[in-house]
């Protein structure tokens, strides 16, 4: 067998891979039905959106490359204050002012990446952590830039190509969001299933192997880090886009720790895990929040637990296929 | 000058007693537990109580808070931790974080969302001169009581059968289960001293660090920088850091009151860069 | 089983869909959005029991019509405050919303009422700029630069001539130092250092000794409320009290709901607010003991009476606008509305929407075995200076 040959097997198992699975079309058409059939709960879904980019973006660095980050929201936080900082001093095209936090947050990343990719997973979770931390306060003592805790308001956002305005109107704002969250998507898939993709989880799976085969370890995880990076600050931005105030919450931990437990909830490296996981987390936090307002907290915590210790990997989605084999052995019983 | 000195070592010294029980299950039992903290701040509540509502005395009160936080630790041990000594990390962080929301919920019901102080003894307010250097009463307390602590944890690991036991089941599960150590009792009566510990710390430090329900996620980053700077091949690794930790805070917050805030995060990061296993290690990497 | 019980429920559903919009026209909602867990859990309790206690006292109709209050937590993050808000007036038609423990919380909200022309009830948040950021919103609470301020004065009077400040890095925290040092300054006064201590600062021994080093006649603190009896006790501990150095600060620094614990170090620190549990009105006694009743775990502080005052503010303009629930009009009526609250005399300025009440100089004292904010000096009709310096 040639080498072309080889070339030619290994496109062709990379391409069946990657085409759609019929349950991801139904998927996204679920989604966009959302527009249509809770028309009253529009601010929501919006906000459901953005954090299922944010999960997404983690889920790139630890679904993909197993990098575990518990200062993500530093990437968030970076992208919504240059997305504010540029649309009051330049422009408030909506689509540029993404594109500048993207690739402003996607440089912070590249540098930091430097500080993260040293060390154990220990190592790692307190290097990312502290870099949030150290981000948090440098937003909260540059106040003149930033408006420290007091936020930073009058973030002008202009009509999308001009034509489609989506400030105070959440129908509109939920759509513009849910397309940007699907392009994303889309590329990230795409990605995930190029040659570089399957590297960074050979990575994943062995450092020690996949560098000796050739694969340079680092400058992908570089790579993949200043990804996810330029995700995240898409997701800060957008919220800014649809939130009127940028405040230090953006940044802070617990926004860290927030997307870290979505991404979970839903399971990692499948990339639909980030979506599923924070809109099972924002609704539950809503109703339970409507239900109790002070002691929702109890009944998240008690659902983490039940969670953590039934699943497995893919999140919720392990304990739903646990049940569905319980139920067919059950059958399967004379 | 001296004073800065003896307050950092307080705060260190502080630091370490809640936090050497989270670097043994995150260093040697290789568990992400963040609800470390929430065993902390069971263990202060347990003094607030007994001495703000039932009048016991506070030094009575700081054993009841070790042994209230150590049951509990052992009960969450045995009923909820055991099934997660084999898992990823991932599913410990979840399980440790729905724990510590849903104990500040619970605390919150029961004792309210205010921040509470113990009632202190008269004789531990207030500070002497001792040649010139002010000395706290309480912060000599908290040193004492912590050095006494650290003594006893080194003479329990180096010269006791339960120590021995410990380090072999650590360096080698399999290997100490075939010499016949009860590998899971050893690890649960650790885990229950360390929770223990973490509730005495707690009870001691809410002078200063004051209690409310959002105490374990407030103090959490602490306990964690503790653990992953000193490292967790020994005892004396965390216990160098929590000291280093508290004067190098103490002191920044002191000359430079500006930058306070980014000194213990810097340390933190830079000593990780430059040595990824922690600071005070004998230099081997697994 | 389960598919009948699944029926019962869907019919339910449908029934409670059907009956809301009827019901909607006779009722007036009143939507409280405020941090009821996170860090500043304790404003949202205050506010909520607060509310719930002027319902319980005065009747559920006013002006014909029945009014529901609904209560949400935003846990102190203003991206929730934001989306509740919008939430509350675009699903549940709410009339007012009120609330805002945070300065961050309100500013996210002020775009939202402008828009929906809904009135907006700041009930706590201090920052001077917020009420500038809609013509739809009446703040209840106070300002900083009011305690301020007055305490400036107060201090200038009576023979402090040196004073280091200690505030809290962020911006009340800016603005609680600069409303203090310009006027303390203007008075003749030196201020000998400003430091800045950062927000995550679980322990102030490090400031303290520089402040006990520095040796003025008096240290103005200003922190977020919860921090101030850390600083009270490290200021004992570290022997600043016997050093000769005076503690005053704004009322956050011995809130009355949780001075009690802060034991004896706290008796004798001055401080300016608008409000103390040991108010001598008749009023403010029986609010107390209604309080009390209501909620035996609190004691009702500042955060209490903004709520209170809040809902008071909103029964009057609708028994103004009889019932009406355009926001212009409500908002017309609230402008310039005078009433006795527990905390004193008080009033909203027809010009700036703010609130203008009296300022109390207290003291720390022990009244019956338990810590009180005694009053023994008032300064009454203190307008925003802030504001006024604006003109």
């Amino acid at each position: 067998m040639s080498t072309a040959d080889t070339f030619r097997q290994a496109d062709a198992a990379l391409k069946k891979k990657r085409a759609w699975h019929w349950l991801e079309y139904v998927f996204w058409l679920a989604v966009a039905a959302t527009v249509f059939l809770f028309p009253s709960q529009h601010t929501l879904l919006t906000q459901i959106a953005i954090w299922s980019l944010f999960a997404l973006s983690l889920d790139l660095l630890l679904g993909y490359a197993g990098i575990v980050s518990l200062g993500h929201a530093a990437y968030f936080g970076f992208g919504a204050y240059v997305a504010a900082l540029f649309a009051i001093n330049f422009t408030g095209e909506p689509l540029t002012v993404l594109l500048v936090a993207g690739i402003a947050a996607g440089l912070l990343g590249l540098v930091t990446s430097l500080l993260v990719l040293r060390g154990s997973d220990l190592t790692r979770l307190m290097v990312t952590l502290g870099i949030a931390l150290v981000m948090y306060e440098l937003a909260n003592q540059m106040s003149w830039l930033t408006g420290g805790a007091d936020g930073l308001t009058g973030m002008p956002v202009n009509p999308v190509f001009g034509v489609f305005p989506i400030s105070f109107r959440p129908t509109n704002s939920y759509i513009y969001v849910l397309c940007v969250l699907f392009v994303l998507f889309v590329v990230a898939r795409r990605i995930v299933h190029s040659p570089f993709g399957y590297s960074l989880r050979a990575i994943k799976g062995n450092p020690l192997r996949a560098s000796s085969i050739g694969i340079s370890t680092n400058r992908r995880l570089i790579a993949v880090y200043a990804l996810g990076a330029a995700y995240a600050g898409v997701a800060g931005a957008l919220l800014a886009q649809t939130t009127p105030v940028v405040s230090l919450t953006y940044i802070d931990f617990q926004r860290s720790a927030d997307v870290l437990l979505m991404l979970i909830i839903g399971g990692t490296g499948y990339l639909y895990g980030g979506i599923v996981g924070s809109a099972l987390f924002l609704i539950a936090q809503k109703f339970i929040g409507n239900v109790t307002p002070q002691y929702w907290e109890f009944w998240i915590g008690f659902a983490l637990v039940v969670i953590a210790l039934f699943a497995r990997d893919r999140g919720v989605f392990s304990i739903i296929e646990r049940v569905a084999n319980a139920l067919r052995k059950e059958k399967a019983k004379p | 000058m001296l004073t800065i000195l003896f307050d950092g070592i307080a705060y260190g010294m502080l630091l370490f007693v809640i936090s050497c029980g989270l670097a043994v299950t995150l260093g040697l039992m290789n568990f992400v537990n963040l609800a470390h903290g929430a065993f902390a701040m069971l263990g202060g509540y347990c003094a607030y109580v007994l001495v703000n509502f039932y009048g016991v005395p506070f030094f009575a009160s700081l054993p009841v808070a070790f042994l209230f936080a150590a049951m509990i630790g052992l009960v969450a041990e045995r009923s909820l931790y055991v099934h997660f000594y084999n898992r990823s990390h991932l599913e410990q962080v979840l399980f440790t974080i729905g724990l510590v929301f849903m104990t500040s919920a619970l605390v919150d019901y029961f004792l309210g969302s205010q921040q509470r102080f113990i009632n202190l003894p008269s004789y531990l307010q207030g500070r002497f001169d001792f040649f010139g250097v002010g000395i706290g009463k309480y912060r000599l307390l908290i040193i004492l009581v912590c050095a006494l602590i650290v003594i006893v944890l080194q003479l329990i690991l180096g010269h006791t059968r339960f120590g021995s036991r410990l380090r072999a089941a650590v360096d080698d599960q399999r290997v100490a289960r075939g010499l016949g150590i009860n590998v899971n009792r050893v690890f649960a009566l650790t885990f229950a001293a360390g929770c223990g510990l973490a509730g005495l710390g707690g009870a001691l430090g809410a002078e200063i660090l004051s209690l409310e329900p959002h105490f374990p996620l407030k103090f959490m980053i602490y306990f964690l920088i503790v653990v992953s700077v000193g490292g967790t091949s020994s005892i004396t690794g965390p216990f160098l850091a929590s000291i280093l930790l508290g004067i190098g805070d103490v002191a920044g917050k002191y000359y430079a009151p500006r930058f306070g805030g980014f000194v213990i995060y810097t340390i933190m990061i830079v000593v990780l860069v430059l040595r990824p296993q922690g600071l005070f290690t004998r230099g081997t990497s697994k | 089983m389960l598919r009948k019980s699944f029926l019962a429920a869907l019919a339910a559903t449908a029934l409670a869909v059907g009956t809301l919009p009827a019901a909607a026209q006779e009722t007036v909602k009143i939507g409280i959005i405020t941090p009821l867990t996170g860090p500043f859990a304790s404003t949202g309790k205050q506010h909520e029991t607060a509310a719930r206690l002027y319902m319980q006292q005065h009747g559920t109709t006013v002006a014909g019509k029945k009014i529901e209050l609904i209560i949400r937590d935003d846990a102190g993050r203003a991206e929730n405050t934001a989306r509740i808000a919008s939430e509350l007036i675009q699903n549940d038609k709410v009339s007012f919303i009120a609330g805002f423990g945070l300065t961050p919380l309100a500013m996210a909200t002020a775009p939202i009422a402008t828009n929906a022309k809904v009135p907006m009830i700041v009930m706590m948040a201090g920052t001077s700029i917020i009420t500038e950021r809609s013509p739809y919103i009446v703040r209840t609470s106070f300002t900083l630069g009011q305690s301020a301020v007055i305490i400036a004065d107060w201090a200038a009077k009576n023979k402090v001539k040196k004073v280091v400040t200690l505030v809290t890095d962020y911006a009340p925290g800016h603005d609680a130092e600069k409303s203090f040092v310009d006027q303390f300054k203007s008075k003749g006064g030196e201020i000998v250092e400003s430091i800045r201590v950062p927000i995550q600062n679980p322990d102030y021994a490090p400031f303290l000794q520089r402040v006990l080093d520095a040796k003025p006649d008096a240290l103005y603190v200003f922190v977020p409320s919860g921090q101030g009896s850390i600083l009270m006790k490290q200021y004992v501990e570290r022997g600043l009290d016997k050093s000769g150095i005076r503690l005053i600060g704004t009322g956050d620094i011995t809130d009355d709901d949780i001075l009690n614990g802060f034991g004896d170090a706290a008796i004798g620190v001055i401080t300016a607010h608008m409000y103390s549990t040991a108010h001598p009105s008749a009023m403010n006694k029986e609010y107390v003991a209604a309080f009390k009743k209501l909620n035996p775990s609190l004691r009702p502080n500042f955060a209490s009476v903004g709520a209170y005052d809040g809902m008071h503010l909103i029964y009057e303009a609708l028994k103004k606008t009889n019932g009406k629930t355009d926001g212009d009009a409500l908002i017309a009526a609230m402008k310039g509305l005078k009433w006795e609250s527990p905390r004193g005399p008080i009033s909203i300025d027809p010009e700036t929407r703010d609130i203008v009440q009296t300022i109390y100089i207290r003291k720390v004292e022990k009244k019956d075995g338990e810590l009180y904010n005694v009053e023994f000096e008032s300064f009454p009709d203190v307008k925003d200076p802030v504001k006024a310096a604006k003109k």
